[in-house]
């Protein structure tokens, strides 16, 4: 399955949902904000959110700012 | 004594948040997040602004800026910044409540990279969508009292004028517009941007802001810690003389010691 995380294109397999992308790319989920096209997935709906071949996804957290 | 009460424990508030620290501190530019996290807390500051951006994906367990500037510790105010358009600002905020669930941000929508003076037509458009989505938004804005009032008639829950460019230490550009922004406004009114160095924060806590928001000036000082010090007497410093209210000006001298019974 074909997916772009952070304009990325990136090949998974076996990774069902939002939840298993997050752990299949070694980030903590209390850290992090995840987009699914276009769409915020609230951190309670990651399991229930299936990925697809093509989603464009974002993750994405804080850093340092002014 | 005189009876008069000195309060040292004043506070100021925003949307409906009480702090103690009338200075705001960036969380960018630092060395490394540790120093950040120390400057932070030289500073005394509640609050730090912090920006949201893409996880490196290729590096995972890189240094994330909440296990040093502690989230449990500080009141994070996640930031629009690098937004160009009010859609990007809400996009970047909504992302931001669910990363932290900060519903308190700030809004920055800029114009051009050069200056990066805020363009205020789609400031004020990103604000409306901002509320009308339940955010509590302090703005940085230009120093310019029309569109100041324009903003907290829309709801901001403050009003952050630029007192120079971002990161160009100059200090207060336009006292007169900050006055008058300070003057008409009901919601606090904050310096955001431009400060130098000590004194450019004592000036805008004396002329009657609420409070401060600085980055560049500690983070690029030689000695961020030291500076970081150094702002948070300045913020007091400013507004304890705004309290006390200053002697008038006069235009000639008038002797502290009496001439009457000279020898």
């Amino acid at each position: 399955m074909q997916l772009t995380i952070n304009g990325e294109s990136r090949v998974f397999s076996g990774v069902a949902d939002v939840a298993g992308l997050v752990s299949a790319l070694g980030l903590d989920t209390k850290k992090v904000a995840v987009e699914r096209n276009l769409e915020i997935v609230p951190r309670s709906a990651y399991q229930k959110t299936p990925v697809a071949e093509g989603d464009r996804i974002e993750i994405v957290h804080f850093i340092g700012g002014g | 004594m005189d009876g008069s009460t000195h309060n040292s424990n004043e506070t100021w508030t925003v949307a409906g948040r009480t702090f103690t620290s009338r200075l705001i501190v960036g969380t960018g530019k630092y060395k490394d997040y540790a120093q950040n996290a120390a400057a932070a807390e030289a500073a005394g500051a509640e609050i730090v602004t912090v920006a949201l951006r893409r996880v490196n994906l290729s590096d995972p367990n890189q240094p994330m800026l909440a296990d040093y500037v502690k989230p449990e510790r500080f009141t994070y105010l996640p930031n629009t910044a690098g937004c160009f358009t009010g859609e990007d600002a809400v996009r970047t905020l909504r992302l931001a409540r669910e990363a932290g669930g900060w519903d308190l941000v700030k809004l920055e929508v800029l114009s051009q990279t050069a200056h990066l003076l805020p363009d205020m037509e789609e400031t004020l458009r990103a604000l409306k969508l901002l509320i009308a989505d339940g955010f509590s938004v302090m703005v940085y804005c230009s120093d310019d009292p029309v569109y100041a009032k324009k903003l907290e008639d829309a709801g901001a829950a403050a009003i952050m004028p630029a007192a120079a460019p971002i990161g160009s230490g100059r200090g207060i550009q336009n006292m007169l517009n900050l006055g008058l922004i300070i003057e008409q406004t009901k919601v606090p009114v904050l310096v955001d941007a431009g400060v130098g160095t000590a004194s450019d924060a004592v000036v805008a806590m004396e002329m009657g802001c609420e409070a401060v928001l600085m980055n560049t000036a500690i983070a690029e000082a030689k000695d961020p810690i030291r500076m970081a010090v150094a702002m948070k007497h300045a913020v007091i410093a400013g507004r304890e003389a705004y309290l006390a209210g200053r002697m008038a000006k006069r235009q000639y001298a008038d002797p502290s010691s009496p001439l009457s019974g000279l020898i």
